[in-house]
């Protein structure tokens, strides 16, 4: 098992026919993803990487049976083929774009609210989960398969704690970039929830940064809702205040905005804070022992 | 990207918000000129600088002689205005604003913000106009409202209604909000705005009382830019620091820090994880920089220079964890930084992810001497213990 995507996931890729899709399209269908399609608007028809095109993902999921969708869709265009792919009725989608305006984003989870579609980013790496699905960007070669579920906003991030685990001898069921722009498709309570709900996790890593409430408002729900060990860590206790690192999201604009804020509020909920990020690995190692966690 | 009051102020009036009658001026004789087209017997004098804090610093006046107008502008433009806001070398000024002064009877704070748990623009109101809000909010949380708007249906009548009468609008006044909320939430929405804040609103006048926006704050998306060609036009480059706006027209994101490990790193969490591993050893950034996806050797080199151009800066950190970039491409990147730019100081790098192995070789075989770093933890202490000698 895992979360959102696993090897019975049938995929197909919105912007199929770009460079970046084309290129992760391939990378994903190595570590066998089931890609069994994708949309290009006017090359509908048409075949790429011996695949069939098609110019709605409405036909796509009428022809192949598609429920997941990785959206290589330039940001001006995000929101609408990720509201295409909702009316779509696709289960999940994935939308890689960094610099889809918030306006949009709005919009977007309006349309959304009361339909059935997980929407994860924008500005993510992806979803994946080793040896079985990869819908994003990230380097598949490092995720290999174990017991922990690991969500972050950040991307690289994800890439650090999950080499830091690896070297420990950990795995994961499955890696979730939520994103890091201020308006996620998705946030970190919802994919906690869908963590708690997977009988493979066992233990949950949570890698957030300055800016916003959702940090604090997932490790709540943790406290009140869930069994399995969350370990936290939050990027930004050298960031000044007022000054965006980067990510459109990462901010500081008041005092429960910043990265020790937000620790001291996980550490008060009961999670198991990593204060120096080269120490994820080894405060998840610790959390597994005190929890009698397997470590594979 | 933010905008000037004045600029503020006239895109609230091409949405019929009522604002003072005013003018800017870039010279003190242009500034006397101003004030005597709009008239009248007292006049207020604003510097226009994009931070906040400009009435406590002297960017404020109010004077009652076009001779005063002119002195005071003259003594505002091409002067250093030091706000809380500014940083210790403040903001130089550039033009003025001159309205007529008002007759305030009563300050309201109205702000439109896009509130990230709601995931809409949510009104901010308060009876305590003229302050800032976060100290309203430490103080007197009771006397903020809140009113959140749904996307689809828009901002409603009654939901005006409800902001007005809590903070205290009546009477004829009442509809005067209304209209005024709704203008600028249409305004916010057409312009792609991240914040508006009107702080203060108030209420001006003798016996007829009218609603007026005596001072406004606009942020707008960067990432809606090219769908806001208007907007766009009012960027002010000067208060905006150069080096970052070079930066960023290399594809790179930089922000300037106080210490002197500079950093080069891809990816926003992981180069601000890496200032603080760096902090957490007792060390002092002397910048953030993402060179993001695909770097170049050439947005490499571009990364090297600009961050040399700091004069504090004693050593490099340069922390790569490769997905779509390749770490054999950044290590060519920094061998012909090295040679075109001469770097004088120590460079500490740390590559992983996607080839790795071929990255290594290439610098262990470059005959230049890096120092490298297995992991962050690694590369952070190297780097403090190099500027420490």
């Amino acid at each position: 098992m895992s979360v959102f995507v696993n090897k019975n996931s049938k995929v197909i890729f919105q912007g199929f026919t770009g460079e970046h899709a084309t290129f992760h399209a391939e990378d994903a269908m190595k570590i066998g993803t089931n890609v069994v399609g994708g949309v290009t608007p006017g090359k509908g028809g048409t075949t790429h990487l011996g695949l069939p095109v098609f110019d709605t993902v409405a036909e796509a999921v009428a022809a192949t049976g598609a429920d997941v969708s990785a959206v290589f869709v330039p940001p001006p265009f995000s929101a609408d083929a990720l509201m295409e792919a909702v009316d779509a009725g696709i289960k999940v989608a994935v939308t890689i774009a960094d610099g889809v305006p918030v306006h949009d984003m709005i919009r977007l989870q309006r349309y959304r609210t009361g339909k059935n579609t997980i929407i994860v980013g924008p500005n993510t790496p992806g979803i994946i989960t080793p040896s079985e699905c990869k819908v994003g960007i990230m380097p598949s070669h490092i995720y290999k398969k174990g017991n922990i579920g690991i969500v972050s906003r950040s991307g690289t991030l994800n890439y650090e704690a999950t080499e830091q685990m690896a070297a420990l001898g950990l795995g994961i069921t499955t890696s979730v970039g939520i994103g890091g722009d201020p308006i996620n498709g998705t946030d970190f309570m919802t994919v906690l929830r869908a963590f708690e709900a997977d009988p493979e996790t066992e233990i949950v890593v949570m890698i957030g940064e300055i800016g916003g409430p959702q940090e604090v408002a997932a490790a709540r729900w943790a406290k009140e809702n869930m069994k399995k060990p969350v370990v936290g860590f939050v990027a930004g206790i050298a960031a000044p205040t007022g000054r965006r690192m980067g990510h459109a999201g990462a901010i500081i604009s008041n005092e429960d905005d910043t990265a020790s804020a937000k620790m001291d509020a996980m550490e008060a909920l009961g999670l198991y804070v990593s204060r120096n990020p080269a120490h994820i690995g080894q405060t998840v190692l610790r959390a597994m022992k005190e929890n009698g966690i397997a470590v594979k | 990207m933010n905008i000037h009051e004045y600029q503020a102020k006239e895109l609230l009036k091409s949405y019929g918000v009522p604002v003072p009658v005013g003018g800017v001026a870039y010279s003190d004789q242009q500034a006397a000129q101003v004030a005597e087209e709009i008239g009248g017997n007292k006049w207020v004098v604003k510097a226009q600088i994009h931070a906040g804090g400009r009435g406590k610093a002297g960017g404020v006046k109010v004077v009652d002689s076009i001779a005063e107008v002119q002195k005071t502008a003259d003594a505002m433009i091409g002067t250093h205005l030091v706000t809380h806001q500014t940083g210790p070398e403040g903001s130089i000024v550039q033009r003025v604003w001159i309205e007529q002064a008002s007759d305030i009877k009563k300050e309201f704070y109205l702000g439109f913000v896009i509130d990230r748990g709601s995931q809409r623009i949510t009104i901010i109101a308060s009876s305590e106009g003229g302050m800032e809000i976060e100290e309203v909010a430490k103080a007197t949380p009771e006397k903020i409202v809140k009113e959140v708007i749904d996307p689809a249906i828009g901002l409603l009548d009654f939901q005006c209604r409800k902001v007005a009468t809590a903070i205290g609008l009546k009477g004829k006044l009442m509809p005067q909000a209304v209209k005024l909320m709704k203008s600028i939430y249409r305004c916010m929405r057409d312009k792609d705005a991240l914040q508006a804040e009107i702080n203060p609103l108030a209420i001006v006048g003798n016996g007829d009382d009218k609603l007026m926006v005596l001072d406004a704050k606009f942020s707008f998306d960067d990432n809606a830019l090219y769908r806001q060609k208007a907007v766009t036009e009012m960027r002010d480059l000067a208060e905006e620091d150069p080096k970052e706006v070079e930066a960023s027209g290399h594809g790179l994101n930089y922000i300037a820090l106080d210490g002197n490990i500079g950093c080069i790193v891809n990816g926003a969490g992981l180069a601000m994880a890496s200032l603080d591993a760096i902090t957490l050893h007792g060390g002092r950034p002397a910048n953030f920089l993402d060179v993001g996806g695909g770097a170049s050797p050439e947005k490499v080199t571009n990364a090297c220079r600009i961050v040399l151009e700091d004069p504090n800066v004693k050593c490099i950190l340069v922390n790569i964890f490769a997905g779509i970039n390749r770490c054999d491409w950044i290590a060519k990147g920094l061998i012909q930084a090295c040679n075109s730019l001469q770097i004088k100081v120590p460079l500490i790098v740390r590559l992983a992810g996607t080839n790795v192995e071929e990255g290594r070789k290439i610098l262990a075989e470059s005959g230049l001497s890096f120092i490298t770093a297995e992991n962050l933890d690694d590369a952070a202490a190297k780097a403090v213990k190099t500027v420490r000698g």
